[in-house]
């Protein structure tokens, strides 16, 4: 008989909620008990409230059990799980868990099914078919079909790749560069760090054919401090990848060259935007720079310079793979493809949800997510980060689309849903937006380095009701001349969270329904 | 030139230059603008100023303050217009309700943290914020003003630290400009912001006060700020000026123009000339804070006499003074020949009294016996340029340095002598332009801030030539001649015969190796860089002049450049770093024994019977004395009596006991200077001369730039220089009738071919104007020399056999010594002892390799004892890895120092250049000063009572 293979996640959720010590315990009560396990240390399904979720092969499919805690072990070894045998802890078949099985995991297809860093275990699920497309064509044949696929930056500004691969493919240069964007800071997100430590090759494999299609030699993946995991493992792919020749000077026998390597952050929000993060990696003080200059024509030291998020570059290998039609195919309106959403907050069910544009918040928190973990009504759901609009539930229907969302003020960004229940202190959050914004301002322009510290003070006097009908008024004010003034998002959108609080929920800020109308 | 103060117009953003032009709409205006000019500097153009705040036409845009948003039609949101590229069609809009509402917003927000102290404050009258604030219409801050609003810094400390300036975070408005200019300006990076957010503030280094940080207070931060916060505590302690006035930095040989901000004749600060060419606005800290010498308590404003000069000084009228010296002098004359008397000029008066000097000693003394302190520094450029260009002077203006692809640094340390060159030099190499730096010592641009040098050939001292030589090795054999070049622009059989001689095996990089001490293999990479060009240029210093072979090395120079075709356009040339303000000027003006105003011989009967038409007297064809042979001369008894004009000889020229000796031999030493110099203190005859802000005339800078100097003050004393050589003309029987020096300039450009253009109205229109300067020339005369053929036709090459230098090492003195200058000092040091700059750098120190100190077991701030063949004097010890082991350094800015105590009387053979930069010696740990040391302070302390006592006596008498 085979050894039984057991999946143990060593994903930083997973790791959180005791994997490592799950899977050790697995190891001692399997040698305990004389049996021979296999275990295999995975990425994560995403589904995060039952982490450590650990799986065992079975001839029917993964079984899944979870969460498992140590002490499970020996009653899950007792109740013949390595046969998929049934436990309380037991999910029975993973792929039919319904809140995997209704998603559209496409960029997350791979998620948690193999060993990150196995060459083999990549290239037998499909690894690599995007970057081989890419080697037969020219880099126009590529950036077009990355145009063609709709596909949008989805670090939260939604700017089409395809045009900005093209501006820098057409630039000239004798080094242009192909930079990552992994500072993934905002809160309630995780997606960038699960396709670093659960798929790092596929995030290799689009950086790779961006390089191609632009013409750029060297990459840079900018990762934050707080992922150490993250950094680990790619950097250990980069290495079996450099190795096995899918990166180097001969890529995939191409004789075009891709070096990669992995930068560290050092624990600044800002450095996230994508000029603060350029001043980063040249080794200087992660402050804004202005635009123009785009990147795309004088970015890093000054070169043109593709810039993208994790998820916007691990999304172009299937669209190579299977074609920009099959990716356009998903989504609605002028968001194509599909978004991983990423569920926070007070939620039962917490976890990653890829699917196409087009579905609701409520369906993504209700049906999804399970409500409140608390078990009390959901009050406000922040969508897109720190950054994001307070969306009321007036507005859990729209559509979940950039446009939808961007006509009612609010944006989708990097896909962070955070919720919470009626509990929450509008204001208090309003406050904390502002106060978000001044911990991490760089303090280069004025409204940002003054006006969120301003912002902290007047929301104080308002909610001390000093003067509260000024201070509206005024907190009025100062966010148009952030949101219109400031020189990059930080500054620029901290009004967002701040003015659907005060708009939203006046009553949290000690205004009268009425008073609502009258700010 | 009375500039009223704010005349000024800030365009926003630098200039672009572009062959293509955009023609856009900004308020309704059309205007038309090179391609990436910014929306703001096009606005200027327009005829509309839009607010701004971290925005300079000196510095690049950063986009920070977000005052000067604007509205483009067809776009989203409210772009910045500094960063914002003008483009074709573009319709700008600078002024609506919502940018009104905007602005003011953001202003709401600066002022909610800036003390609101306008009328106390140090910048009332001269804020960009209090601007603002106007501008945008701000009439309420609703958050409340410091602490009333919650969080601040109005309570910030102050930092007082730097002698000249003030910071005072309180007044921060964070623009950045301060760093900026630190940058990108002068290249420093001393200052950044620390903290970020609210809390980010300017720090020079980390955390530390301005003196205790890499700040070399240039003053490019002060000029940057928009507020307070950085302020020139002379502005805090008078106020603003009410005038201002153009003049001409009187320090290093850059010749800055600086606009002098005056209240009445007192001067409020010197502040960098935007339209100065050489300068464009930059400063170092001599020129921009070090001119507080010009009224210091020891400036001599009494003409004084003495019979010996063991007699007390004695005060006495301009007449009786002038007369005095006019009958030593025919008594001298009369009894030992009209040869035995001479003058010195002065290579920091104006070209005008530089002219008058020599006049005065040609045709009122009737003789040549007229030199200048060019002798001992850059006699060598005039010669080797002239034997191989055909003309004494750099071939470059500055800015060609912005088109350079590869800098050589030849015995020069820019940051320190030239630091506002190296500025801009600093600037070009940070844009990617290749470094080799030839030096014995690790000077600073071999390894700045973004700044590194590819080669650093770390010669021993007095090896130039064999490097020079070897580098023409290196391109003659390697096939890297620019033969069309040369076949076109030189002298066949000169460059033949040169050819021939460099290829010798001899002459190779490999050959000269032990020599040297420079690797062969460096050496090549470096001749090969050099002749790869595209565009190369030498910039040299003393470091090449002041040699044995002083003029062999400039010829070499002069070699290399022709062979790999490196004269004659942009972006390369021959430059010499000229040492101070008008030492161009005074070679110009005919100072040297041998030669007319403007370069030409003596014995040249044309040119002769011109000059003894134009002063109706006969001039002696017969070259007269050189510097050392006065001395020589006077030791000998045949020479008597010295006319010296701002100039100190004893301490700045080598063998300063010989010096001594020398002028202790003569009957009548007139010293006319500000104040009393170390020459001084052996005359007989001083005469008050006045400081470059009491002048009026001309400087002309190292790049042959004409600028003029401008009266702010009345010459303490009363008269001007000029007035005073006119008056002792007078009192010889030589009539001389100026009434203002512009007619002195008047009188040059018509006895002087390459000025016959010049004249003080054309100065004044075009800001300078660059010699040769004629009929035959652009109207501001020559950027470039030698475009299309040099100036004596075809280029010649001279070979340039090396030859030891007498000064060798032994056992007795084993090391070398090569002596240099600090940045804050500036040559003896008169004037910059004289104000805070001595902050820096409060004495002399010698500098030692570690290893050589080890071994004689001396520690850092010991006294050592260094000793030559010609004396000995006492130094503390600094010990340094700028240094190479075997050589040792140190600077002559203070007399008691005795720097040239051991410097020796070896000198350039063509020039007599003194050798100041190789001096065998030994170094020993001491206790005690050095006798000579002990002589000096015993020689000064008796000096400076003479001249208490003439000072007492004059309070006396009131």
């Amino acid at each position: 008989m085979n050894t039984p293979t057991v999946y143990v996640p060593r994903d930083s959720a997973a790791l959180a909620a005791g994997a490592d010590e799950t899977a050790a315990a697995i190891a001692a009560e399997a040698a305990r008990r004389g049996l021979s396990v296999s275990i295999v240390r995975n990425g994560s399904r995403g589904l995060f409230w039952l982490e450590p979720l650990v799986e065992v092969a079975t001839p029917q499919g993964r079984v899944a059990y979870g969460p498992v805690h140590a002490e499970n072990v020996p009653a899950l070894f007792d109740a013949g799980w390595l046969q998929g045998g049934a436990h309380a802890l037991g999910h029975g078949l993973t792929d039919a868990i319904p809140y995997l099985a209704r998603q559209e995991r496409l960029t997350f297809a791979r998620m948690g099914l193999t060993d990150p860093l196995s060459l083999a275990d990549y290239q037998a699920h499909e690894g690599w078919a995007g970057l081989q497309a890419a080697l037969r064509l020219d880099g126009a044949a590529i950036v077009q079909q990355v145009l063609d696929s709709g596909l949008r930056g989805r670090g939260g500004a939604a700017f089409p790749a395809g045009i900005k691969w093209r501006t820098v493919r057409q630039a000239q240069a004798a080094q242009k560069y192909v930079v990552c964007n992994a500072d993934e800071g905002d809160s309630g997100t995780f997606s960038d760090r699960m396709v670093m430590e659960g798929d790092p090759y596929l995030l290799i494999e689009g950086m790779a054919i961006a390089g191609l299609a632009v013409g750029a030699t060297r990459g840079y993946v900018y990762i934050r401090s707080e992922y150490p995991h993250a950094v680990a493992t790619l950097r250990e792919a980069i290495a079996r990848a450099t190795a096995a020749g899918f990166l180097g000077d001969d890529v995939g026998g191409s004789g075009r060259a891709f070096h990669l390597e992995v930068r560290m952050a050092a624990g600044a929000y800002v450095c996230g935007e994508e000029t603060a993060m350029l001043e980063s990696i040249e080794g200087k003080r992660g402050i804004v720079r202005a635009k123009p200059p785009l990147p795309a024509l004088a970015g890093l030291f000054g070169q043109p310079t593709v810039i993208n998020n994790v998820i916007s570059l691990a999304s172009v290998p299937i669209i190579l793979a299977r074609g920009a039609a099959f990716y356009r195919d998903y989504g609605m309106g002028r968001s194509r493809g599909t978004l991983p959403f990423q569920l926070a907050g007070n939620i039962r069910h917490g976890g990653l949800v890829e699917k196409a544009f087009g579905l609701t918040l409520r369906e993504l928190v209700f049906d999804f997510g399970g409500g409140t973990r608390s078990g009390r009504p959901v009050k406000a759901i922040q969508v897109g980060g720190p950054l994001g609009a307070y969306v009321p539930a007036s507005r859990w229907d729209e559509p979940l689309d950039y446009e939808a969302y961007a006509a009612f003020g609010a944006v989708l960004g990097h896909g962070g849903i955070v919720v919470h229940d009626d509990s929450a202190d509008m204001a208090k959050l309003a406050r904390y937006a502002m106060e978000f914004c001044a911990l991490e301002s760089c303090g280069k322009c004025t409204p940002c380095r003054i006006g969120s510290t301003r912002g902290v003070e007047v929301i104080d006097r308002l909610r001390r009701d000093e003067r509260r009908a000024e201070q509206v008024i005024l907190l009025r004010d100062l966010c148009d001349t952030m949101l219109h003034g400031s020189l990059c998002a930080m500054g620029g959108m901290t009004p967002y969270p701040v003015l659907s609080a005060l708009d939203h929920y006046p009553e949290d800020f000690g205004l009268s329904v009425p008073d609502k109308k009258a700010a | 030139m009375l500039q009223h103060l704010k005349s000024e117009i800030d365009h926003g953003t630098p200039a672009r230059t572009s062959a293509q032009f955009v023609t856009l709409k900004i308020d309704g205006c059309d205007v038309t603008v090179p391609q990436g000019t910014s929306l703001m500097r096009a606005a200027v153009e327009a005829g509309v100023r839009v607010p701004k705040l971290c925005a300079t036409d000196s510095l690049e845009p950063f986009g920070s303050c977000r005052l000067c948003l604007v509205e483009v039609e067809g776009r989203k949101g409210y772009p910045a217009s500094c960063t914002t590229p003008a483009e074709a069609g573009m319709v700008v809009r600078t002024q609506t309700p919502k940018l009104q509402q905007l602005r003011k917003g953001v202003m709401e927000l600066y002022i909610s943290d800036h003390p609101l102290d306008c009328l106390t404050c140090s910048a009332n009258g001269n804020c960009e914020l209090q601007d603002m604030a106007g501008v945008t219409g701000l009439r309420n801050v609703r958050y409340g003003v410091g602490e009333a609003a919650g969080a601040h810094h109005t309570q910030a400390k102050k930092d007082e630290s730097n002698p000249y300036f003030t910071y005072d975070p309180s007044k921060c408005i964070v623009c950045n400009r301060c760093v900026r200019a630190c940058e990108e300006t002068q290249g420093t990076f001393a200052l950044t912001i620390q903290g970020r957010g609210f809390e980010s503030r300017v720090s020079p280094g980390q955390g530390q006060a301005f003196m205790d940080s890499d700040c070399v207070s240039c003053g490019a931060c002060v000029e940057a700020c928009p507020t307070a916060t950085l302020q020139e505590k002379s502005v805090i302690e008078l106020g603003q000026g009410e005038h201002s006035v153009i003049t001409t930095c009187a320090y290093c040989g850059v010749g800055c123009g600086f606009k002098a901000e005056m209240k009445g004749n007192t001067v409020v600060r010197m502040v960098p000339w935007k339209d100065g060419k050489a300068n464009e606005g930059h400063s170092c800290v001599k020129g921009r804070f070090a001119w507080g010498y010009a009224t210091h308590k020891d400036r001599i404003t009494k003409p004084m006499i003495r019979a010996k000069i063991t007699d007390p000084w004695r005060e006495v009228s301009w007449d009786e003074a002038i007369q005095y010296a006019a009958s030593e002098f025919k008594r001298i004359q009369a009894a030992h020949g009209k040869d035995s008397v001479g003058g010195i000029t002065s290579s920091r008066c104006t070209n005008e009294e530089v002219y008058l000097v020599q006049k005065l000693i040609r045709a009122a003394f009737g003789t040549n016996n007229v030199d200048t302190c060019a002798r001992v520094c850059h006699s060598p450029t005039g010669y080797g340029m002239g034997q191989t260009f055909g003309t004494s002077a750099g071939t470059q203006t500055f800015k060609s340095v912005e088109e350079a692809d590869v800098i050589v640094v030849i015995g020069a340390n820019p940051t320190d002598a030239h630091p506002v060159f190296a500025s801009r030099m600093k600037k070009r190499l940070r844009q990617g332009a290749r470094l080799v730096v030839i030096d014995p010592r690790r000077i600073e641009l071999v390894d700045a801030p973004h700044v590194r040098a590819d080669h650093h050939l770390a010669l021993r001292p007095g090896t130039n030539v064999a490097v020079i030589t070897s580098m023409a090795h290196v391109v003659v054999t390697e096939g890297l001649v620019d033969e069309a070049y040369v076949a076109e622009r030189c002298d066949a059989k000169s460059f033949a015969e040169w050819r021939e001689f460099v290829a010798r095996p001899g002459n190779s990089p490999e050959a000269f190796e032990a020599t040297t001490g420079v690797p062969a293999a460096e050496l090549r990479a470096a001749a090969r860089l050099y002749a790869q060009g595209p565009n190369s240029a030498i910039y040299y210093g003393l470091g090449v002049t002041e040699h044995a072979q002083g003029s062999t090395m400039v010829i070499g120079i002069a070699n290399l450049a022709m062979a790999c075709g490196m004269v004659g356009r942009e972006g390369v040339g021959v430059n010499p770093l000229r040492g101070q303000n008008n030492v161009q000027g005074s070679c110009d003006m005919g100072s040297f024994p041998h030669e007319l105003p403007g370069y030409r011989h003596v014995s040249d009967t044309t040119v002769r019977s011109q000059f003894e038409a134009a002063w109706g007297v006969e001039i002696s064809p017969e070259p007269g004395l050189r510097i050392p042979n006065m001395f020589d001369a006077a030791l000998a008894g045949s020479f008597k009596g010295l006319y010296c004009q701002g100039e100190d000889i004893v301490q700045s020229d080598p063998d300063t006991q010989h010096v001594a000796a020398a002028l202790s031999a003569m009957e009548c030493i007139v010293v006319q200077d500000i104040f009393l110099n170390e020459t001084a203190k052996y005359a007989h005859v001083l005469l008050p001369g006045s400081s470059f802000l009491e002048k009026d005339g001309t400087f002309t800078n190292a790049e042959r730039r004409i600028s003029r100097v401008t009266q702010v003050m009345p010459p303490l004393a009363g008269l001007g220089d000029w007035e005073v050589t006119m008056r002792l003309s007078n009192a010889l029987g030589y009539p001389m009738h100026y009434r203002h020096p512009e007619e002195i300039m008047q009188e040059i450009a018509a006895l002087t071919p390459s000025f016959a253009g010049v004249s003080y109205a054309k100065i004044e229109r075009l800001g300078s104007v660059q010699w040769p300067c004629n009929e035959d020339t652009e109207e501001a005369g020559t950027a470039i020399m030698h475009v299309g053929r040099f100036v004596r036709g075809k280029g010649r090459f001279f070979n340039t056999q090396y030859v030891a230098s007498q000064e060798k090492v032994t056992r007795m003195f084993p090391l070398l010594l090569t002596t240099g200058r600090v940045l804050s000092q500036y040559n003896v040091g008169a004037q910059t002892r004289r104000t805070a700059n001595s902050q820096w750098h409060d004495e002399d120190r010698l500098e030692i390799h570690p290893h050589d100190a080890q071994e004689r077991g001396i520690a850092e701030g010991d006294w050592v004892g260094i000793a030559s063949r010609a004396g000995q004097t006492v130094l503390r010890a600094v010990l340094s890895q700028r240094m190479q082991p075997g050589v040792v350094y140190t600077t002559f800015h203070f007399p008691e120092s005795g720097a040239n105590v051991i410097t020796t009387d070896s000198s350039d053979w063509a020039t007599n250049c003194p050798e100041y930069k190789v001096t065998a010696v030994q170094v020993a740990k001491v206790m005690q000063p050095s006798e000579w040391q002990r002589q000096y302070a015993d020689f000064n302390r008796q000096q400076l009572q003479l001249l208490a006592q003439a000072r007492d006596a004059e309070g006396v008498a009131r």
